[in-house]
């Protein structure tokens, strides 16, 4: 019975999330639908490092920048599906994510965010001056799709439930991890790396692993994203905003928190949305001043963020509730 | 050695001074209080644009615009100390990183979106012209910035070590709470540590504004190589920032004069995650 119950909730949403784009059938609207579940994907595969090992990469557009790379070269290079660049994007990401991670994540946590901001500007300039992978003016995809498997569509509402199917897929593995016995083991470190340590957890090999598995997931994301606007160049596919954007969803929503970066991704691309439909390009940068208003607010009076501040009001709620039950239980004949 | 070569190199080290002294401020921080300030190369940024405004209103070069930018970012240092660093402190690993790095957005798109992001120059000639010595011509302005950058510095690292103030700071740094038993306040040597930090970053800022680019996203470049800098010189160490700032000023420029201007950061970065693999504790750091 009272599994049953804690699966209501969890399906009511579920069925509303399936459901949005049919009953908000704009192209805005499904398109707005498909970009927030998209950067809830990057966000959630965010979390897995930054919110549950607590190393906060600043860095992870690198690996958003690796799939999309990765898939528009499948197209432009090799006239295969942009979906087959995939493998190559995750192989690239985890590898690069070793890079940066054997070093740094032996040390205090600051040299890893410092490391991951590098790299992300490294892979710029590369990337930037290298005629391959289209320069400064980047690859295209297909305009007109030649099969199915381009995944190329002119409607938002295939791209909304392929993006849903990713966002579950990288939300189960996200839950496992957390269950298994890495994910105890981060817990472990998160709490005190020393302590951790002593009691004899791997705490770099299991840092590593969660850093490995977030950029894997990342580049997913940005494979999606590429296969989506159909092209990818140095400032759409690897600029630092794209970290912005990623990190602050997770960190308004709830680091650490299984459904924290979905809520910061429903409230924010909205907000960006709107913005920048109101303003122009005028826009870009104000919303860029929010942005990090809300990043300094976070850090300074809610660093749990808005899922830990409800859970805490729930408690509190529930707390003087149940007094006033049992009071009015005496009263009661 | 070709005579482009060496004046190559005094480029480097001239504009290598101006970096060590921004990424002194980086690592007094980080040596003090174990905090990354991720808007570190936004400060030199704003730095900059003091520097900016000043010429712009009152037509007047980095003599007067040097002070007051020290001035301005040394009261933003205190700010940001007590409105937001004091209490990210204390939080966990991702509200200080968080903190910081919201900071730097904050300043860096308000002065997008209130300057725009064209990216601006003072006037060439606003510190002397160009001379000759030996043979090697050097820009005045190039070297009142390296000057002024490496006696500030040197400064810093005299204050911090043979002054009272210094070693109330020290002590802070080394054991707060045994400070405060001898009757130092933390709070206070922590704020002006925080004063110093961006202060310095001020300076530099409005000297490197003579003769560099000035736009909102130069902090993001700047901020990489102070990073590049404090891991190259050993946290905490002043003397460290001065020679790993030399060398990057001159690994910069001979990268740019050799390979080619675009790949000089990619140079520097490489170098960057090629310090961290073999010896993370930088050139001077003990291991």
């Amino acid at each position: 019975m009272g599994k049953m119950r804690r699966l209501i909730w969890p399906s009511v949403a579920l069925a509303l999330v399936i459901a949005y784009p049919l009953l908000f059938s704009t192209p805005f609207q499904q398109r707005l639908g498909a970009l927030i579940l998209l950067y809830a994907i990057a966000a959630s595969a965010w979390n897995i490092v930054g919110g549950y090992a607590g190393q906060v990469s600043v860095g992870h557009v690198v690996f958003f920048g690796c799939g999309a790379y990765a898939s528009m070269a499948a197209y432009s290079h090799f006239a295969l599906p942009p979906l087959v660049g995939i493998p190559a994007g995750i192989v690239v990401s985890v590898g690069i994510a070793a890079v940066i991670g054997v070093p740094t994540l032996r040390l205090s946590g600051h040299y890893f965010s410092m490391a991951t901001i590098a790299v992300a500007e490294l892979v710029r300039l590369i990337v930037t001056n290298t005629e391959f992978l289209g320069a400064a003016v980047g690859l295209s995809g297909p305009t007109v799709p030649r099969t199915v498997l381009d995944l190329s569509f002119t409607s938002a509402l295939p791209y909304y439930y392929l993006f849903l199917l990713v966002l579950l897929i990288t939300l189960g593995i996200t839950w496992w991890m957390a269950n298994s016995r890495m994910g105890f083991y981060l817990r472990a470190i998160r709490d005190s790396e020393r302590a951790a340590r002593s009691l004899g957890a791997p705490a770099s090999r299991t840092k590593l692993y969660a850093f490995m598995l977030s950029a894997g997931l990342t580049s997913v994301a940005g494979a999606l994203y590429a296969m989506m606007f159909g092209f990818v160049d140095p400032e759409s596919g690897l600029g630092i905003l794209i970290s912005v954007k990623i990190l602050i969803m997770a960190a308004l929503g709830g680091a650490g928190l299984l459904f924290g970066p979905l809520v910061g991704a429903a409230i924010l691309v909205p907000l960006e949305e709107v913005s920048n439909n109101l303003l122009g390009g005028k826009g870009a940068g104000l919303t860029f001043v929010v942005y990090g208003a809300i990043i300094v607010l976070i850090a300074r009076f809610q660093p749990g963020g808005i899922l830990t501040l409800i859970k805490r009001l729930w408690a509190r709620r529930r707390k003087t509730l149940e007094p006033a039950v049992a009071a009015g239980a005496t009263h009661a004949p | 050695m070709s005579s482009i070569l060496v004046q190559v190199i005094v480029g480097g080290l001239l504009l290598g001074a101006v970096y060590a002294l921004f990424s002194s401020g980086l690592t007094l921080i980080w040596g003090m209080m174990n905090i990354v300030n991720f808007a570190h190369g936004d400060f030199v940024m704003l730095g900059m644009y003091v520097a900016f405004v000043v010429w712009t209103l009152l037509g007047v070069g980095p003599f007067v615009g040097a002070p007051v930018a020290a001035l301005v970012l040394a009261t933003l240092g205190i700010i940001v100390y007590f409105g937001l660093i004091r209490s990210v402190m204390k939080g966990p690993m991702l509200a200080q990183i968080l903190g910081t790095f919201g900071l730097a957005l904050l300043l860096r798109y308000s002065v997008f979106w209130g300057f725009g992001a064209n990216f601006m120059t003072l006037p060439e000639n606003l510190v002397g012209g160009t001379f000759d010595v030996f043979g090697i011509r050097i820009q005045a302005s190039r070297l009142l910035a390296g000057v002024v950058a490496l006696l500030v510095t040197s400064g810093l690292h005299l204050l911090l070590t043979r002054t009272s103030l210094g070693s109330k700071m020290l002590a802070v740094a080394e054991d707060s709470t045994a400070a405060q038993l001898m009757g130092i306040r933390p709070d206070t040597m922590q704020a002006i540590a925080w004063a110093i930090a961006a202060g310095a970053t001020g300076i530099a800022g409005a000297l490197i504004a003579t003769f560099f680019y000035i736009a909102p996203t130069v902090g993001e470049t700047l901020g990489i190589v102070a990073f590049v800098t404090v891991s190259l010189g050993g946290f905490g160490s002043v003397p460290g920032a001065l020679v790993a700032g030399l060398l990057i000023g001159v690994i910069e420029s001979v990268s740019a004069y050799w390979i080619g201007a675009v790949y000089k950061d990619i140079v520097v970065y490489s170098l960057f995650l090629c310090f961290l693999w073999f010896r993370p504790q930088g050139l001077m750091g003990k291991s």
